[in-house]
């Protein structure tokens, strides 16, 4: 019998392998970190066009700080080098986006050497970090400089004219004076660098959600509960010329929503998970927003859901095909 | 409204049947069969020697009943299947039969077999397609015929399941009084991409598989007989329509979605109803087969011949030109190949099976088994292996799985060998249908973990 099978008599190299034998390329690890990237390009162009030179310096401080950080870290622990999944540039441009334009140079190397390293390689790196690292590395700074990043931490004099006012939340915390909607959603506001247009956010979410890469339970859940208690306390001081539209559109909202929420690594397993992930963070960033002292709820109401992310994972086992 | 309109479009005819066609989760690999899908089922012709595994099916192995130096003629019974799980083994070719050897399946087992040496006495060609699948199918004549008598012709023609799981066929359709069954579904949704074995035969033999289901509905005293169908195959749906027209059996077209062919997710999509976890389909009055294994149910009842041959696709983007063949068992898997124009250059993986729950494995001498529905040759680019990294959590494992499980969980708890956690996690409602391996970006080999956990689960004797 014929045994010879090939074409030519160059076989060709055949390998086994368990099941399955195709893989979907559609989402891989490293393409959701480049999706990521691409989603936060209109953000960083709004940063851009309203913070100029300031927004520059503090994505470049960022991401090569956070470059830096893992590679040494994870060279200290002894792994291979694993900057090529992006996640490091992730981290580092999120983290950027969510400081103030203002922030001196050393709060960004500060900051992302906290978030590469208390958010992520003492866990274990990529896969096995609770917290969210630019979350961590945020909340670092603003505990270590809690000055520089507090609410008159973002006014600055200088040759960008936005940075010359407070943010929306605080003045109107302050003195009550309302921003008009249109200037919060396309970003003629101070805050920080990633949170000025409501609109960039909402694109870049968009395009994360619609690609699968984000998970658009997560942004749906926290859109959603903080429009319930947004909206409770509208309905319940209706008075209030602040409304549940104008929170939404302010502040760390949207992009909390769309792309801190959606750290796969720090969000439940499950869609159930999810949800009440995303709702949590919605709620407590209100109630931080309305109640307590600072402006602003999105960076404690993220750590506040990474911390209860493993029991959400236990709670929300599904009910398997055919069970009771 | 758009769902209506939406499951027309699918061609899924709402009124046909109880369920809404289709399942939760899964994945839509590429489909691939415009392959082979096109090719006509070809003869195969006569091998010089074919090698007969004693354990072809699940159950127990069957016992030889012929000696070396024996003459035996196609179709004689050379092993017989003593354990109530087993099924007897018939000879495809007519020879004298040699020493007995010990084969390697394509899963890796190792096993005694039957080898036996063509004299070329046989039927082949157009001649055996004539009595195999051609010709008249008689279904009034076997009316009379009681569900004992056709089981036990089951029984003696040594059928199993052909879809791949290889179960013996009497045992399926034994009736158990306690379990009484309403409905027999036979599935034809063939929903493994790249093999087109079942889709030929739903479009060349229709009318076997037709007189089949009803033998095997008598056989098991259902009520109702469904055949199940992925929308693309619409050309089997036609050529069924038109077969069971006034026959009493219903098509039930289905949305294409992997894995719709697992029998729980056929159920469901047809019947609208879950088979309870870790039960089986008769304990909610459905009995399962396939449209393959109904054709030789009904060769095997009405013409009284034994489960010799099957068909056979030979495809994917390594194999030079993808055929579907009507092979003898015993048939080495590298004659087929040959037979095919033989693998490309660039071929890298060759599986019994298809892609998503098929085995590689690399010895052309692998013997043809009554379960193998295809050899599929992929090249890398249709592998597409993914680079591994760690678990990103993102859960797509868990959006995919069929079973509705957490499979990123099972797998670390098989890992780390805490199989309470793995149990807690349901372990053991896996069927292995890849669906998360294949979607997961960070290439993690879950099944492969999951697999090794419920072995080791399994071993520990619970
Ligand atoms: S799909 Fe892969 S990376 Fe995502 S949660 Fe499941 S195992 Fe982890
Ligand atoms: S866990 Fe098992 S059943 Fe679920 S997708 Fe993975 S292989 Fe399929």
């Amino acid at each position: 019998m014929n045994t010879d099978i090939t074409e030519n008599n160059s076989g060709p190299l055949i390998h086994v392998a368990p099941s399955p034998h195709v893989y979907s390329t559609q989402l891989t690890t490293r393409n959701m970190m480049r999706d990521v990237l691409i989603s936060l390009v209109p953000v960083m162009l709004a940063a851009l066009y309203y913070f100029r030179w300031l927004a520059v310096k503090q994505l470049f401080i960022c991401v090569v700080s956070c470059l830096v950080a893992e590679a040494v870290f994870t060279r200290l622990r002894g792994r291979a080098i694993s900057l090529k999944d992006l996640s490091a540039a992730v981290t580092g441009i999120i983290l950027a986006l969510s400081l103030p334009a203002t922030a001196p140079w050393y709060v960004g190397v500060i900051g992302s050497t906290a978030a590469m390293g208390i958010g992520k390689m003492v866990f274990g790196g990529l896969g096995m970090n609770i917290f969210n690292p630019a979350m961590v590395g945020r909340a670092f700074v603003m505990i270590a400089f809690s000055g520089l990043l507090a609410a008159s931490g973002y006014v600055a004099g200088g040759g960008v004219d936005i940075i010359s006012q407070a943010t929306p939340l605080t003045i109107y915390k302050q003195s009550g004076m309302v921003t008009p909607l249109p200037a919060l959603i396309l970003g003629k506001v101070n805050g920080s660098l990633g949170e000025t247009s409501a609109l960039a956010c909402l694109i870049g979410g968009l395009f994360l959600c619609l690609r699968r890469t984000a998970s658009w339970e997560l942004s749906a859940g926290v859109l959603v509960g903080a429009s319930i208690i947004g909206g409770v306390a509208n309905v319940l001081n209706i008075s209030n010329p602040w409304s549940v539209v104008h929170h939404l559109n302010s502040g760390a909202l949207l992009f909390g929503a769309f792309f801190i929420a959606t750290d796969p690594v720090t969000s439940p397993l499950t869609p159930r998970g999810k949800w009440i992930f995303g709702l949590g963070v919605g709620a407590f960033l209100m109630v931080f927003r309305l109640f307590s002292g600072y402006p602003e709820g999105l960076m404690f109401a993220v750590l506040l859901m990474n911390a209860v992310t493993p029991l959400l994972n236990r709670w929300t086992i599904p009910r398997p095909f055919g069970g009771a | 409204m758009a769902w209506f309109r939406q499951k027309y479009k699918d061609n899924i005819d709402p009124h046909a049947f109880p369920g809404n066609g289709t399942f939760a989760h899964g994945i839509h690999p590429p489909q691939c069969k415009d392959l082979a899908a096109d090719s006509p089922i070809e003869i195969m012709p006569i091998p010089d020697k074919v090698v007969l595994p004693l354990l072809q099916h699940i159950g127990g192995p069957c016992a030889p009943v012929v000696k070396p130096k024996q003459t035996v003629r196609a179709g004689d019974l050379v092993g017989m299947g003593e354990a109530y799980v087993s099924a007897s083994l018939h000879t495809p070719i007519s020879g004298d039969v040699l020493k007995m050897a010990v084969t390697t399946l394509a899963n890796g087992r190792h096993m005694q077999a039957i080898v036996i040496r063509s004299n070329g006495e046989q039927r082949t060609g157009q001649a055996l397609w004539d009595i195999m699948f051609g010709g008249k199918w008689p279904q009034k004549e076997y009316q009379t015929l009681s569900p004992e008598e056709i089981n036990a012709a089951i029984h003696d023609a040594g059928i199993v399941g052909l879809g791949g799981a290889a179960f013996p066929t009497h045992v399926k359709i034994d009736s158990d009084d306690r379990k009484p069954i309403e409905i027999l579904m036979v599935n034809g949704c063939e929903c493994e991409p790249y093999l087109t074995t079942d889709y030929r035969l739903m479009v060349e033999a229709p009318d076997a598989i037709v007189a089949g289901t009803m033998l095997a509905a008598r056989a098991v005293r259902a009520k109702k007989a469904y055949i199940g169908i992925e929308n693309n195959k619409l050309e089997a749906v036609e050529s069924l329509r038109r077969a069971a027209s006034g026959a009493g059996v219903k098509i039930a077209v289905v949305k294409t979605k992997y894995p719709q062919g697992s029998e729980k997710h056929l159920i469901k999509g047809v019947l609208g109803k879950e088979v309870p976890l870790g039960g089986l389909p008769s304990d909610i009055g459905v009995a399962m087969t396939n449209v393959a294994t109904v054709t030789s149910v009904a060769r095997g009842v009405m013409r009284n011949i034994p489960l010799t041959h099957r068909v056979v696709s030979v495809t994917g983007g390594g194999i030079v030109q993808p055929k579907n063949l009507l092979v003898p068992l015993g048939i080495s898997m590298g004659a087929l190949i040959a037979y095919c124009g033989g693998l490309r250059k660039t071929a890298a993986r060759i599986i019994a099976g298809g892609p998503m729950m098929g085995f590689a494995f690399t010895n052309p001498d692998t013997p043809v088994t009554k379960g193998t529905s295809g050899i599929t040759v992929l090249t890398h680019e249709e592998i597409r292996r993914v680079e591994q990294t760690v678990c990103v959590r993102c859960g797509r494992c868990v959006d995919v799985c069929p079973m509705n499980l957490v499979p990123t969980k099972i797998a670390m708890a098989s890992r780390q060998n805490d199989f309470t956690l793995a149990r807690k996690y349901n372990i053991n409602a896996c069927f292995e249908c890849g669906s998360c391996a294949y979607i997961c970006p960070a290439g993690l080999p879950l099944v492969q973990l999951i697999r090794t956990g419920k072995a080791q689960i399994a071993g520990a004797g619970r």
